[in-house]
C-alpha cells in the first residue's frame, strides 16, 4: 500500500486549493488525483502519487541530468562523481 | 514510460555494480528500510549484482507488516457490528489477526470494502449517511497527509458517520530500534525516497550521528538502489556516517503537515473510531511458527524460515510478511519461487 507511482497531469480542476484535483495519466490509466499537496503542479508535470494524492512534482529535467552523471561513473571509486 | 526505463538500464546497473566492486575492501551489511525497495531488489536481482560480502538485509518494510495485531482484531470487531462499514486498503484484508482476518469477516457477512484512497472512504460516508463508516488508517509518514486530509474533509462536511481507526507509525524510530537491538549488525541504511518526500531527511541526521551509520536516501528502481548501495559503501570505506541523498527526483516542501498528523489531533477526537467503538487493548503478539518478527528486524531472510513456501505461501500466509504485497517473504516467493535458496545473493 505504501507505493508511490509516477503519472502525468492532464488537467487540473477545483478553485479551492485544498480541494484541487487533477486527471493524472499512469501509462494509459487515468485517475482523478488530489493535488492539494502540490499547489505548483500544472498540466504536463509528472507527479508522484500515493493513495490518491500527489505528494511531489517530479523534475524530469533533473532526472535526466543525474542519468547523464551516471554515464561518467567509469572512473575509479573515490574520484567518481556522486 | 521513458521516465522509468532509464532507471532499469542494464548498462547503468553494470557500471554501478562495477563501481561498488572496486570500492569495497571488506564485508558490509546494509538494510533497505522499505518493502518497495525489497521487492525491486529481489525482482531485479539487485543483490546478485553485488560483490561477495556486501549484504542487503530487509527491513520493517511496510505499514501493513508492522500494524499491531490488536488493531487488526479491533478492525475485525468493528466490521462485525451491525450498521458499520469498514473501509481499508486492500493489503490489510488478509493480514492475520489473532483469529482470522478482515477477508474472513467479509465472507461472514461484514461490510468490509477496499478503498484506494482515504477519500474514497469519506465518499462512502457521504453517500451512505445511514451507515457508520470506519476507515482503517494505517501508514508510514508517506500516507499521513492523505489520511489527515480524510479527517479534514469529513470535518468540513460535518459528516457525523465517519470514523478512523488510526495505527500510524514513523520510520526513524523503527530504524533506531533496529540499531539499538543487541547483536545488531546493520552498518548502513538505504532509506526510502518517498517518505522523505513528505518528511525531508533532517530526521535521519541524529540517527546517522548517534549510531555512526551512513543513511542514503534512495528510490525504488534498480539503478536507484545500486547507486544508493554505492554511495553507502563509499561512505563506509571512507569512515564517514552521513545522510546522503541519491534520489535524483527532487522533492519540495508540501506545506503545513502538523506533527500530530500521525494520530488524530484533539480537535478531531470525535472521528476516532477507538472513542466510538472502544479502545484497542494493549496486547502481546502471538508467537507461532512464523518468524516475521525476525524478518522485519532484518535478522533472518525469508528462505531461512522452515515454513517458507511450504506451510506458508501467499495463498495461506502464516504472517504479514507473506501477506503484504510489499512484504519481504512475498517478494522472495513471487520472484524466486517456493524453493528460494537461503542467503541467495548475499
Amino acid at each position: 500500500m505504501c507505493l508511490a507511482v509516477p503519472g502525468k497531469v492532464l488537467s487540473v480542476a477545483g478553485d479551492e486549493p485544498i480541494l484541487r484535483t487533477g486527471r493524472v495519466d499512469f501509462g494509459g490509466i487515468v485517475k482523478e488525483i488530489h493535488l492539494a499537496y502540490v499547489p505548483e503542479a500544472v498540466p504536463g508535470d509528472y507527479v508522484l502519487v500515493h493513495v490518491g494524492f500527489a505528494i511531489t512534482v517530479l523534475d524530469a529535467a533533473e532526472a535526466e541530468r543525474v542519468l547523464e552523471a551516471l554515464e561518467t561513473l567509469e572512473e575509479p571509486a573515490g574520484e567518481a562523481a556522486p | 514510460m521513458r521516465f522509468r526505463d532509464e532507471y532499469r538500464d542494464p548498462a547503468a546497473a553494470r557500471r554501478l555494480s562495477d563501481a561498488i566492486a572496486r570500492t569495497v575492501t571488506r564485508p558490509w551489511t546494509l538494510m533497505e528500510v522499505c518493502g518497495g525497495q525489497t521487492h525491486a531488489i529481489v525482482r531485479f536481482g539487485v543483490d546478485r549484482l553485488l560483490p561477495d560480502g556486501v549484504t542487503l538485509v530487509h527491513g520493517p518494510g511496510c505499514p501493513v507488516c508492522v500494524t499491531p495485531v490488536e488493531y487488526v482484531d479491533q478492525a475485525i470487531a468493528i466490521a462485525g457490528r451491525p450498521g458499520v462499514t469498514l473501509c481499508s486498503f486492500g493489503d490489510m484484508l488478509r493480514v492475520p489477526g489473532s483469529s482470522g482476518d478482515l477477508l474472513g469477516a467479509k465472507a461472514r457477512g461484514a461490510d468490509v470494502r477496499v478503498v484506494y484512497s482515504p477519500l474514497d472512504a469519506v465518499a462512502v460516508a457521504r453517500k451512505e449517511p445511514e451507515r457508520e463508516v470506519v476507515f482503517f488508517a494505517v501508514g508510514f509518514e508517506t500516507t499521513a497527509p492523505a489520511n489527515a486530509m480524510a479527517a479534514l474533509q469529513a470535518r468540513r462536511e460535518f459528516l457525523g458517520n465517519f470514523f478512523m481507526l488510526v495505527s500510524h507509525v514513523r520510520v526513524p524510530p523503527a530504524m533506531e530500534a533496529i540499531l539499538d537491538a543487541p547483536g545488531g549488525r546493520i552498518q548502513g541504511f538505504l532509506a526510502a525516497g518517498h517518505v522523505c518526500t513528505v518528511m525531508g531527511f533532517e530526521e535521519y541526521e541524529p540517527i546517522a550521528r548517534r549510531f555512526g551509520v551512513p543513511i542514503v536516501v534512495t528510490g525504488f528502481e534498480p539503478v536507484d538502489i545500486l547507486e544508493g548501495v554505492y554511495l553507502c559503501v563509499r561512505q563506509l570505506e571512507a569512515g564517514r556516517a552521513e545522510v546522503e541523498n541519491q534520489y535524483p527526483r527532487r522533492w519540495r516542501g508540501i506545506g503545513d503537515i502538523p506533527e500530530s498528523g500521525l494520530g488524530l489531533a484533539p480537535a478531531y477526537a470525535d472521528l476516532d473510531a477507538e472513542g466510538r467503538f472502544g479502545a484497542v487493548p494493549a496486547g502481546t503478539e502471538a508467537v507461532g511458527e512464523c518468524i516475521s518478527g525476525l524478518v522485519l528486524r532484518g535478522e533472518r531472510k525469508p528462505p531461512e524460515c522452515p515454513a517458507f513456501g511450504t506451510r506458508c505461501t501467499p495463498e495461506r500466509p502464516l504472517g504479514v510478511t507473506m501477506v503484504s504485497s510489499e512484504g519481504a517473504c512475498a517478494a522472495y516467493y513471487r520472484y524466486r519461487g517456493a524453493h528460494a535458496a537461503a542467503g541467495a545473493g548475499a
